[in-house]
């Protein structure tokens, strides 16, 4: 990585005995589209805050290029923001919310003008620059917080939940503008969200937060497909766990013992005395006839998903294993108490860490 | 619109209340704007004498005045207080609301006699300055204007905090966190972003107080000691002391009618149903 545009070193900010962030490292590369990730309580909204100005760290330091700012109000940090329920101010209108940071910034009346034009088009707003904030459905007041958060150039974006007040449709869409805005502007966006299917699509990296600490980052297709910890796996989509023991390796490949059942996994880099447990994505699961593959196992229950088909299938002794297949290409007809057989290649299982 | 039930509920639960408005309020209004038209003789007689009466026009002023000025201590003092109490009490904002609201449990004629106690001529407040040497002769404190504001802005306090602080407990942190990170100091963000969004807390408190004081009695009175005669006074002396019904009748009247034009001008500048009805 070249010089990161942001830093976080060895942040720690105490609650009573809560550690909101405990420890955290975070560089921030010029241009990158970052998404801190993690359920409530994980610490994400905290680190942003700390990385605002909102909250200062109980210790560790917030380098903004060479410039220390741990200290700094938000207000001479120069990020834009958009927040979660976007925050536009209801008492102004919509061309002066997105003139507002221009203004405080007393910038000359004409380039105001002409900015605020420019970052309304660039959100497709531009018939809307009269109206207020309580005028505008949530996706239009949604684009007016990212065109004012934009107007006055800021280096960073700093995003706190912004689509999650928004219906699933919508929030879709917003995804591909917002991936593209970034694209098209080159400005960082440090993105907060405990939505998988945000952090998957728009990010170049994910930082999975967990307890203040980070648990893992990485490009989305990375962190999905080798997950180290459990926790992982499971927050970022969905995953069957088998408890398992490695019984040899060759050439990086593992032989594991579940209940019942014996397979072969590759090792990614794993070692083999710290796996316990490997994780299956449901996709990776292939459901045929009985005998045709090398798990027999029984459906209890189906879930038609349009595109896909959810089916919970019961093996003796593994317990229940959730499978996600195409409709198109089954190949059975999946059906309660069906008698099915289940299985997986080599590379589907990813072996898994204690965390 | 209603059904039929539900109309006839409605009017069940309104009727007692309202038989009581009719009774013991409309009714005897009623009978004072009888009496300002009809004693001591039918006609306009006694606000003829009402206009050409220069105590009447200086009373008159001086409730205004007196009104005016204990409204914008009142918001001053109130903004103040709501602001912090919604911004910075945190867990200790049921304590501060219940000292807000405390003084209710205590009348006002107490209150200002209070006020007397501690601002006479020997009162608490010119004894201490006197004893540590600060003045030689007691400060006059009360039975001027001065006195009255006092207690008046005292007494009227809770009036102008409870609509703010309602108000102010609607308003996120969320905006003036957003104006910060957009580059606002704190003080722009108060002013540009904050600020505007108590107006309405701020007009309904201003007019609840405004109203109030306009026809208040008891503090003025007593405060006042005869020197400060705002309207109500002036009303109770012409029917107390010169039984002249007929004059102090038509005062009330002109007093209703100043207090409604209030209103009215208001409602030109404030929505007054939501100042004064539908608080959130």
């Amino acid at each position: 990585m070249t010089t990161p545009i942001l830093s976080v070193r060895n942040a720690v900010k105490r609650y009573g005995q809560v550690h909101a962030l405990d420890h955290v490292d975070l560089d921030v590369a010029d241009g990158e589209f970052l998404t801190l990730l993690g359920p409530s309580g994980s610490g994400k909204t905290t680190l942003l805050s700390a990385i605002a100005g909102f909250i200062r760290p109980d210790e560790g330091s917030i380098h903004l290029r060479d410039r220390e700012i741990t200290a700094a109000p938000p207000e001479q940090r120069d990020f834009g923001m958009v927040f979660q329920g976007y925050a536009l101010f209801p008492t102004m209108t919509v061309r002066d919310n997105v003139a507002f940071p221009l203004k405080v910034r007393r910038r000359p009346a004409a380039e105001i003008a002409a900015r605020v034009t420019e970052c309304l088009a660039l959100v497709q707003m531009e018939q809307y620059a009269d109206r207020m904030p309580q005028q505008l459905s949530g996706g239009q007041q949604q684009r007016v917080a990212l065109a004012r958060a934009l107007s006055f150039k800021p280096q960073v974006l700093l995003l706190d939940e912004p689509l999650s007040a928004l219906d699933k449709k919508l929030r879709a869409d917003l995804q591909w503008e917002l991936k593209a805005l970034h694209d098209q502007l080159g400005v960082t966006f440090i993105y907060v969200t405990h939505d998988q299917d945000e952090a998957l699509s728009m990010s170049d990296r994910i930082v999975i937060l967990r307890d203040g600490k980070i648990q893992q980052q990485g490009a989305p297709g990375e962190l999905y497909n080798r997950p180290r910890t459990a926790f992982v796996a499971d927050f970022l989509g969905k995953s069957n766990f088998i408890d398992v023991s490695v019984s040899s390796e060759a050439d990086g490949v593992f032989h594991c013992q579940a209940k019942g059942a014996q397979f072969e996994v590759d090792a990614k880099g794993a070692s083999a005395s710290q796996v316990s447990r490997v994780a299956l994505r449901p996709e990776r699961l292939r459901l045929a006839e009985p005998g045709q593959e090398f798990l027999p196992a029984t459906v209890k229950q189906v879930s038609y998903l349009g595109e896909r088909c959810q089916v919970i299938v019961t093996h003796d002794q593994l317990g229940e294993l959730l499978v996600s297949c195409p409709t198109w290409k089954t190949g059975i007809n999946p059906r309660a108490g069906l008698p099915v057989s289940i299985g997986w290649d080599r590379d589907a299982c990813v072996p898994l860490t204690n965390d | 619109m209603f059904r039929n039930s539900d109309k006839m509920r409605y009017w069940a639960l309104i009727l007692p209340a309202l038989a009581i408005m009719v009774t013991f309020y409309i009714f005897p209004v009623l009978g004072i704007w009888e009496i300002a038209f009809t004693e001591p003789t039918t006609g306009v007689g006694n606000f003829v004498q009402m206009a050409e009466s220069s105590a009447v026009r200086t009373s008159f002023i001086l409730t205004f005045r007196v009104a005016a000025i204990t409204t914008l201590g009142c918001l001053i003092l109130g903004y103040v207080v709501a602001y912090a109490i919604s911004n910075f009490a945190g867990k200790l904002t049921p304590l501060m609301l219940a000292l807000v609201i405390l003084p209710f449990w205590v009348s006002v004629l107490i209150r200002s006699f209070s006020w007397i106690v501690l601002l006479g001529r020997s009162g608490l407040v010119n004894d201490t300055l006197r004893d540590t040497g600060l003045i030689d002769s007691p400060l006059r404190l009360m039975h001027n204007e001065f006195g009255v504001l006092v207690a008046m802005i005292h007494v009227m306090l809770p009036f102008a905090i409870l609509p703010m602080l309602t108000n102010m407990r609607g308003i996120s942190d969320a905006y003036v966190k957003a104006a910060r990170g957009l580059g606002a100091s704190e003080w722009t963000a108060f002013r540009q972003v904050y600020f505007p969004q108590t107006v309405p807390g701020v007009m309904s408190g201003a007019l609840l107080v405004f109203v109030l004081s306009l026809g208040f009695y008891v503090t003025p009175a007593l405060l006042g000691g005869g020197r400060v005669l705002m309207i109500s006074e002036y009303i109770t002396y012409q029917i107390q002391e010169f039984l002249n019904w007929g004059l102090g009748s038509a005062l009330s009247v002109a007093l209703l009618i100043a207090t409604a034009l209030v209103l009215l001008i208001a409602a030109r500048f404030v929505n007054l149903r939501s100042a004064l009805l539908e608080r959130k």
